[in-house]
């Protein structure tokens, strides 16, 4: 592990970028591409269509329960790929660098990058590092972009959503939301709690193999709530929920209750909800079961005639209300 | 107008501050609002301050009232 | 969780509904209180209740009726030099003369989101160099914990911590509406946990005076509906003020909040947002804490909009319903609200806007 600290002529151009990035990103992110230093990478053409997405991601803290920003960056790109049923293959990794920030916490967030790529069988294939003066990022921000490829045949959208199909999500929603709060200061409470952060494109397939998925969304910021509402809006149909059978975790709701914020808007990095026929349901759900992002999969809904982009909740004492796309962040209540 | 939320105190600590748990969160909280709260006992948790101990037995009487309209609904329901 | 999943029982809430729709009549009840409000509407409590029980919201909560002026004094205070605005988050949307504390945030002031008036403690204890000022809202549940802030401030001579008090108090609020010519409800949903403090033979006045049956009651469905039933038996039995929250309030409330709370404020006249200045519905800081009262500096302020012709008063009176208001859904939407039935996403408008955009599609 480096000691020291990043300074501006990290970000120069000049031999202590070659130094940095010759001693601590190749190292790590061990690419032959990357090796070749040209100006691009230069990739062989897969076949069939591709998909290309791109997220920043500025969490903090930079380390939470579950998880860090250099492996939320992979899975965030992942899961948007595997969202339109993709297969991601590349990703860049953008790095901006606050002057001062420890080499050692790029190093292990650069390792996390790393680890979660190979993990998610994707290549990081080309990169950039900028430093901005001290007081001008929060320790490092990170931009990725993503390249998948669609095999032929394959129809996954998030308008995708029919009549007749039921919604599943694959385990229990707002664990990273509440991961990372717990993380920052101010809002010392305890509990024994990871981020959900994963990879979902081995999930994906694995769906894919077992039966048709008409829709895909990964929600990440806004909940839930705002993935419902796009998918329902988007597929120009109805959505009608189940509350007791979306999976909050107790200890979930109880901060929930406690700072006044509802667990279908808060944030999730490993979670889907997914559109599929009824009557594929079972074999879907069967095929999530069997993998560890999925372990926990359930039906919490259907698709439904009715008001474009309506989504109503069915409490559990057999009321019904709207869901509500959120306006902004959440943040905690007295009231 | 105010969002309250019952918790188990675990500990008493210095300061009149105590650790309470909420659903397996834990949090420390300020109980310098409530005379004698011991660990064991169940306060309602506002703003990071315990505002009042909840009344075990007033609180069994109100679910006891609930468990019997319950079972007014499921005795409905068997024909 | 304990004491809150055991209320939470469906076969009660469909009992009590079953119980409540049996009832001959229609009656009017207003929820004072917003977090009344929002369990209510997270529940879809009123379908189950129509048509022959109304309820309506009352004032709101107390953000929501934190009046532009005093907005604008968070915003000035926040964007003094050297200053740091400590706050609930619920107060960043709320709509001041010149926008929210979130606007001003983002074109430069320092405004920092807590959950506990401790956290500015620490907040200031951490920057001995810079001023941190608490915004003191919120009713009499609140109160107490910021009188105790400010008194462990005062104790550790902690010469940097402030208090902004918007705090609100609901009785005076109560006697204001009611006084009201043409306010009329067959009862009255009271606040739990404002109870919890200042205790349930605060209310009394109610039935002594306008013979308004009350209940105070708890947050979950079925507290809620066992209130309504109560309320309901009540047109029959004569009014009272009853108390269904007592696994946490007493006739007399928390003596020691109280006497804390007494220590550190006093009675004011407050601005009601929507509505008018209420007298003695404001808590101020006493003399005796004047060193650490940010309501005492001067402020430059922005000149107070005219009469924004908001109507919610005449809404939360069910004189009309919000679209003959001339602003609702025009200037009035859930993202840049006028009154506080547009500011709470639960409040009468916020609801009725959402309902009208799902029917327009």
């Amino acid at each position: 592990m480096s000691e020291g600290v990043v300074t501006m002529a990290h970000g120069g151009g000049g031999t202590r970028m070659q130094e940095l990035l010759r001693d601590t990103v190749f190292p790590l992110l061990g690419e032959d591409v990357l090796l070749a230093a040209e100006d691009s990478a230069c990739l062989d053409r897969p076949s069939g269509r591709l998909a290309l997405t791109t997220d920043s991601f500025v969490v903090k803290p930079l380390f939470f329960p579950g998880g860090d920003i250099g492996k939320l960056a992979v899975c965030g790109t992942v899961n948007d790929l595997a969202m339109v049923g993709a297969r991601p293959m590349y990703l860049t990794l953008g790095l901006i660098l606050e002057e001062g920030l420890g080499l050692e916490t790029l190093e292990k967030v650069l390792a996390s990058v790393a680890a979660w790529a190979e993990n998610a069988g994707v290549r990081v294939v080309a990169g950039d590092t900028k430093v901005v003066e001290r007081g001008m990022a929060d320790g490092m921000y990170v931009n990725t972009a993503g390249v998948g490829v669609i095999p032929d045949g394959r129809a996954v959208s998030i308008a995708g959503a029919a009549p007749g199909d039921v919604l599943l999500v694959n385990g229990f929603v707002g664990d990273h939301g509440i991961a990372v709060l717990k993380g920052r200061e101010g809002f010392d409470f305890e509990l024994e709690l990871e981020s959900d952060c994963a990879p979902l494109n081995g999930l994906v397939e694995k769906m894919l193999d077992a039966g048709t998925v008409r829709a895909l969304r990964d929600p990440t910021r806004g909940g839930i709530a705002a993935a419902l509402k796009e998918m329902a809006g988007s597929s120009g149909c109805a959505f009608e929920m189940v509350e007791d059978e979306i999976p909050v975790r107790e200890g979930v709701r109880a901060i929930c209750e406690m700072l006044g914020l509802d667990p279908l808007l808060v944030a999730n990095e490993g979670k889907l909800l997914a559109a599929v026929p009824e009557d594929e349901a079972q074999a879907v759900l069967g095929a999530m079961k069997g993998e560890d992002e999925g372990r926990d999969a359930r039906v919490i809904g259907r698709v439904v005639d009715g008001r474009k982009g309506r989504v109503t909740l069915l409490t559990g004492l057999g009321s019904r209300r709207l869901l509500r796309m959120p306006s902004g962040e959440q943040l905690p209540r007295i009231c | 107008m105010c969002l309250a939320i019952p918790a188990e105190v675990i500990e008493i600590a210095d300061n009149d501050l105590a650790l309470v748990e909420i659903g397996g969160a834990r949090k420390r909280v300020s109980v310098q609002l409530v005379d004698g709260v011991s660990a064991g006992d169940f306060v309602l948790v506002h703003a990071g301050f315990a505002i009042d101990k909840i009344d075990r037995a007033e609180a069994q009487k109100t679910m006891e009232l609930f468990e019997e309209l319950a079972r007014l609904v499921e005795a409905d329901e068997i024909p | 969780m304990k004491y809150l999943d055991e209320f939470r029982s469906p076969g009660a809430v469909r009992a009590l509904v079953d119980k409540i729709r049996e009832l001959d009549g229609t009656c009017t009840f207003m929820e004072v209180c917003g977090t009344h409000t929002m369990a209510i509407s997270r529940a879809g409590l009123r379908p189950l209740l129509e048509p022959g029980v109304d309820l309506v919201s009352g004032p709101g909560c107390p953000v929501c009726v934190t009046s532009d002026t005093d907005i604008d004094r968070a915003i000035a205070v926040a964007r003094m030099p050297g200053v740091e605005l400590a706050t609930f988050g619920d107060m960043m949307k709320v709509p001041g003369t010149e926008g929210s504390l979130a606007d001003a945030a983002a074109r430069g002031a320092r405004v920092k989101v807590v959950y506990s008036p401790l956290e500015a403690l620490d907040l200031a204890r951490a920057n001995p160099r810079g001023d941190v000022v608490f915004l003191g809202v919120g009713f009499e549940t609140t109160a107490p914990t910021v009188a105790a802030t400010l008194l462990q401030a005062r104790e550790g001579n902690l010469l940097n911590l402030f208090v902004l008090s918007l705090h609100k108090v609901v009785p005076p609020a109560l006697r204001a509406l009611v006084s009201l010519d043409d306010f009329r409800v067959d009862g009255f949903i009271l606040p739990g946990h404002v109870s919890t403090i200042i205790g349930s033979d605060a209310y009394s006045f109610l039935v002594d005076e306008f013979k308004i049956p009350c209940v105070v009651t708890g947050f979950e469905p079925a507290d809620i509906l066992q209130a309504i039933y109560r309320l309901i038996k009540m047109r029959d039995e004569g009014p009272a003020v009853e108390t269904e929250y007592s696994r946490v309030v007493r006739p007399g409330g928390n003596p020691k909040a109280l006497e804390i709370m007494s220590r550190v404020f006093e009675p004011c006249d407050a601005e009601w947002r929507g509505l008018f200045k209420i007298p003695g519905s404001g808590l101020a800081l006493k003399n005796e804490f004047r060193d650490f009262d940010a309501g005492a500096w001067e402020l430059e302020l922005p000149e107070p909009s005219r009469d924004s012709g908001c109507r919610c008063g005449e809404i939360l009176c069910g004189r009309i319903k919000p679209p003959e208001c001339p602003h609702f859904a025009l200037t009035c939407t859930p993202d840049t609200p006028v009154g506080p039935c547009m500011v709470s996403s639960e409040g009468t408008c916020a609801s009725y806007h959402l309902y009208c955009r799902e029917e327009e599609g």
